[in-house]
């Protein structure tokens, strides 16, 4: 019914290696672009920015950046809380020393600078693997909190430790602080998340994607068909930690707008957003979507539900939630352990063929 | 996927609107997790208040108040999340009980007109307020809690402190951070020497903080702690035997939960507090009878009387006042946001008023201005008995050395007028 792929010829190699090959998804994609793009900022509040949208496309970003690097790559990292915090301190020291500059600018350099940090702790991935290089990495995530907890000058001398976002603009409008308005925030994230999500895609179908996965699925055989192991790691670490940079530095200039690295930045935000590649499907850039908005809806989905229409206590309704996202992420490693994709692919399999299956 | 989600996250949100016309106090309060043995007292205490304000007076002014709570686990995203989904039901005041939760809410305040109150919490120079208009943390903050641990430090030892040394364990956060200026100028000032040993969230592993203490031997002790990390402090302080009339504590480190699990060896164990302790006051018989016994107690029904439940009852005192003084200057009953900020600058607290609320002597008396969002600044200190299980007041509230405070607030309130261009001015 949906997917009515009769009559729907490639005739050049462009058509045959584009994005969406299939005319009903490339069309679906064209809407939600259309939707997010052009129907969404007309409509959004702050409650549904700041409380549902905004965290769903940073933590997207983030989850795509760790996406490429645990799902495509292979290499296990436990330091996405860290490597956010590097964003976040670089784009605040950015907006704090040059005022003048755009914040599109800003967050983009953030995500340049964490890259660096990130090669830099990636190293030690050439020598260790698997469980090994999860534990060099999150020492990185706790060194890094220290780090940033420790020097004064991260944070511009302040009193409390904590990092506050002026309010800055681009193209004259505001972007970050309380008076920015919520389409701006959005519609700022959002053309991140696009441009992030495309480049991405689009990586991991071409060379640089493939060494990554040679890499991941064994790598002493990649070596042996001449992928080098060093290009192929560092570059997953440097465009991993691009884009978990970008999310870090959203996350506290546009979301947030003031941040405490222990808390905001801790070794729990490397779980969340773990299990959200892991939830999502590890390598798959819709799972990374998926994820996100899986665990960012999900507690409030239950909030609503529990307290505001069957009226629960609100200490019932937030243990239920430890409860249930436990008991998921117990039901997917067992029942489907590459995640919401892979639901998602054998629907998509199952509607491509449907009504005649055999 | 994500479409579906969330338009079934607006059917839901907007099927849940409340009835308008309400007096709406937004509690945003943590029962779950490492804070929540601090968070739960609070929070029952600010609902049973406004419980009995209902019950016996019918609201206030005429109005009901009615109290939304949200869950925030003391974790600032959720925090957000309460606040941008409460504050659209009208909500008149948030208190939101958490130092981080309030760095983010300052500036989201401020813009969307509604007045913060952070008792005894928060950003300390917000007491300016000509640069921190919406934002208010009478009867006292944590300058004025660390300048009065020193105060009644010097006046153990005969007002000299000289060559003493003293300790200072906190948790490593804003919140653990903010009295360290302070004490750093008063250890300048008295000459003493000030150890800053930091305590990471959420402060269950304090061995090597104590083995520390254990080999530096200070004289005094003071910590800044909240949540489990309180009850582990006072645990280590006691297997060290480090005398425990030597450890004093914030108003956050100082209620029953934090003590008990020392069991003998908490005896003596101080705290300052702006509010005074037990449960010795009518109102809590009004307590008693219109909300306990008549089954509308929040949570458990259990924390009655508790330093927390006190506090938390207070917190809501002077919010209920500060909404009658609010419906006094505008004549309306149905007060705005708007006019819930002028009644908080034009609050009058003195003994004829606590009297007639049955809390006679409960706080000091002070009276809010533009000019000065932080109140008094009286500090007292209560020391805990083991063996009755209760919390005395051992020494009367007195002023902290303004001298010090004012300056450091003019500084750090300056800092974030000219961070955020914030002219200072008093409408």
């Amino acid at each position: 019914m949906f997917y009515r792929e009769a009559g729907d010829f490639k005739v050049s190699y462009a058509d045959d290696s584009q994005t969406f090959p299939i005319k009903f998804d490339r069309y679906r994609y064209y809407v939600v672009l259309a939707v997010a793009f052009g129907i969404i900022p007309f409509l959004i509040n702050d409650y549904w920015a700041n409380a549902i949208l905004l965290p769903f496309l940073i933590y997207s970003i983030a989850a795509i950046g760790l996406n490429i690097l645990v799902g495509y790559c292979g290499q296990v990292s436990l330091g996405t809380g860290g490597f956010m915090a590097v964003g976040a301190y670089a784009c605040y020291k950015l907006m704090t020393a040059f005022p003048e500059v755009s914040m599109f600018i800003h967050v983009l350099l953030a995500g340049g600078i964490t890259a660096l940090v990130c090669v830099l702790f990636g190293l030690p991935s050439l020598r260790i693997k698997g469980f090994y290089l999860a534990v060099a990495t999150l020492a990185a995530q706790f060194f890094l909190v220290w780090l940033f907890n420790r020097v004064p000058w991260f944070y511009n001398y302040s009193a409390s430790g904590q990092i506050n976002a002026p309010e800055r603009d681009t193209f004259g409008i505001l972007i970050t602080g309380p008076n920015a308005p919520a389409w701006a925030t959005y519609l700022f994230c959002l053309i991140f998340l696009a441009f992030c999500a495309l480049v991405a895609r689009n990586l991991t179908r071409g060379t640089l994607g493939r060494t990554w996965m040679a890499i991941r699925d064994m790598d002493i055989a990649a070596e042996i068909i001449g992928v080098n192991p060093l290009k192929a790691k560092m570059t997953a670490f440097a465009v991993s930690g691009f884009f978990i940079g970008i999310s870090g530095a959203l996350f506290f200039a546009v979301y947030l707008g003031a941040v405490e690295v222990g808390e905001a930045f801790g070794i729990n935000k490397s779980f969340l957003v773990l299990f959200m590649v892991i939830l999502g499907g590890l390598g798959s850039i819709f799972g990374s979507f998926a994820g996100a908005a899986f665990l960012v809806l999900l507690p409030v989905v239950l909030k609503v539900v529990g307290v505001d229409i069957l009226g629960w206590p609100t200490d019932i309704v937030a243990h239920f939630q430890l409860v249930i996202v436990g008991a998921l992420i117990i039901v997917f490693l067992i029942a489907e352990p590459h995640g919401m994709a892979q639901l998602w692919r054998v629907a998509k399999e199952k509607l491509r063929l449907w009504p005649f299956p055999h | 996927m994500k479409k579906t989600l969330t338009t079934l996250a607006l059917g839901a949100a907007m099927a849940a609107g409340p009835a308008m016309a309400d007096l709406v106090f937004p509690d945003l309060s943590y029962r779950t997790g490492p804070y929540a043995a601090g968070g739960i007292p609070f929070s029952d205490g600010y609902n049973d208040y406004f419980t009995l304000l209902n019950e016996r007076d019918g609201g206030i002014g005429g109005v009901k108040a009615k109290v939304v709570e949200c869950e925030t686990g003391y974790n600032t995203e959720k925090g957000v999340e309460c606040y941008e989904s409460t504050k659209g039901q009208g909500a008149l005041i948030y208190q939101p009980l958490s130092t981080g939760i309030t760095y983010q809410l300052i500036p989201k305040v401020t813009a969307d007109n509604i007045p913060l109150h952070t008792m005894g919490y928060g950003r300390t120079s917000a007491a300016n307020g000509q640069v921190f208009s919406h934002v208010f943390n009478y009867p006292a903050n944590y300058w004025n809690g660390a300048s009065g641990v020193i105060n009644y430090l010097l006046e153990e030892n005969g007002g000299d402190l000289n060559g003493k040394k003293i300790a200072l364990v906190y948790h490593n956060s804003a919140y653990g951070k903010e009295p360290i200026r302070t004490l750093e100028e008063l250890s300048k000032k008295h000459g003493f020497e000030l150890v800053a040993l930091p305590v990471d969230h959420p402060g269950q592993e304090q061995k090597s903080q104590w083995l520390q203490i254990r080999r530096d031997r200070p004289d005094y002790v003071v910590m800044w702690g909240w949540g489990v990390m309180n009850q582990v402090a006072i645990q280590e302080a006691a297997n060290i035997r480090f005398p425990m009339e030597n450890f004093i504590g914030v108003w956050w480190s100082g209620a029953e939960h934090d003590v008990l699990p020392a069991g003998d060896k908490a005896d003596g164990y101080k705290a300052v507090t702006f509010h005074n302790v037990g449960r010795d006051f009518p109102v809590f018989d009004d307590i008693q009878k219109y909300v306990v016994d008549a089954g509308k107690a929040a949570g458990a029904g259990d924390q009655v009387g508790n330093v927390l439940y006190n506090r938390g009852m207070y917190a809501a005192m002077l919010a209920a006042e500060a909404a009658k003084t609010a419906q006094e200057i505008h004549g309306t009953k149905d007060i705005t946001p708007a006019m819930m900020r002028d009644g908080m600058e034009a609050l009058v607290i003195d003994e004829a008023k606590m009297e007639a609320l049955g809390m006679p002597n409960f706080g000091p008396t002070f009276s809010v201005s533009c000019e000065n969002h932080g109140g008094p600044g009286l500090v007292g200190v209560t020391q805990w008995d083991a063996e009755s299980k209760t919390w005395s007041l051992i020494s009367d509230f007195k002023p902290s050395d303004t001298e010090v405070i004012g300056k450091l607030v003019e500084e750090d309130s300056a800092a974030y007028a000219a961070e955020n261009n914030i002219e200072p001015n008093c409408k």
